[in-house]
């Protein structure tokens, strides 16, 4: 990937982003979705799966709540 | 899957002891602290951070702390829609982020500020070697910073993009929250693709005008 091509995928957003309260606010829900059916949870939930894909800190969050699951 | 009705079995027993009626609630508390702080020590190791051990240890004490208190104010609006557990983890991840947050200005490295835009190839991946390439681009969207942010939007562009502050540390010193600083930066970076755009650096999207 050229310079041009990195910068346009780093500066690229997605108006699905739910943004961080959002995601926080159902982060429980969709961790359990995840670890059950990923599929499904990227279905229902497009937009907290962006927001995760995007934001550091609460990417972190999940990361770390899928790790304390049974 | 379609969720039961009420909350599983682990999950009643923990809403049964939390209730302050149950004749061992204390007991209760006890044991959801030792749960809360087990899951803050893993989370900390888990994150890599480089904390020595007893400070390490007094974070995860301050984030159990913290989610318990957290927990307890908001025990009544936990709904049955994942475990007891799951639900209640997530404040020590929160709290986990945010006592990092703060700890990060304990050793702050010292911002260069003449070197900044120079690393802004390096923060998105560009190759070194492609010095001109990048010397431009560094340019460019330093141009597009100037000319389009706001000053508030600038101040944390340059922070958390260029000097690698991270977010929550961020969040912790100005008293703001994740999710303020997260839209802040958001739309810096629609703003500035949106300026590249239209002086033609960047190619328009499908269904994106010039
Ligand atoms: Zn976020």
């Amino acid at each position: 990937m050229n310079a041009r091509e990195l910068l346009d995928r780093f500066l690229l957003t997605d108006s699905r982003d739910v943004g961080c309260d959002d995601a926080l606010a159902v982060l429980h829900v969709y961790v359990e979705l995840v670890a059950q059916d990923p599929d499904a949870a990227a279905a229902r939930y497009a937009g907290v799966a962006v927001h995760l894909a995007a934001c550091g800190p609460c990417q972190d969050d999940f990361a770390g709540l899928l790790a304390t699951l049974p | 899957m379609d969720r039961v009705a009420g909350p599983d079995e682990e999950s009643a027993e923990w809403l049964r002891v939390l209730d302050p009626a149950a004749p061992d609630h204390d007991a209760g508390l006890a044991r959801l602290h030792e749960r809360l702080l087990a899951i803050a020590r893993g989370e900390l190791r888990r994150r890599h951070v480089l904390v020595s051990g007893p400070e390490q240890d007094d974070l995860a004490h301050q984030a159990a702390a913290d989610a318990m208190l957290a927990i307890l104010a908001k025990v009544a609006t936990y709904r049955g829609e994942s475990r007891f557990t799951t639900w209640a983890y997530r404040f020590v991840m929160l709290e986990v982020s945010h006592k990092l947050g703060r700890h990060y200005w304990r050793s702050a490295p010292e911002a260069l500020p003449d070197e900044q835009w120079d690393r802004l190839p390096d923060r998105i991946g560009v190759d070194p070697h492609a010095r001109a390439e990048a010397r431009e681009l560094a340019a460019v969207v330093r141009a597009a910073v100037a000319e389009n942010l706001t000053e508030h939007q600038r101040t944390l562009f340059v922070e958390i993009v260029l000097d690698g502050v991270p977010l929550e540390a961020v969040c912790a010193r100005d008293g703001t929250s994740r999710g303020a600083v997260y839209k802040a930066i958001f739309d810096a970076r629609r703003k500035i693709r949106a300026a590249l755009v239209a002086n033609g650096y960047l190619p328009p999207r499908e269904g994106e005008s010039a």
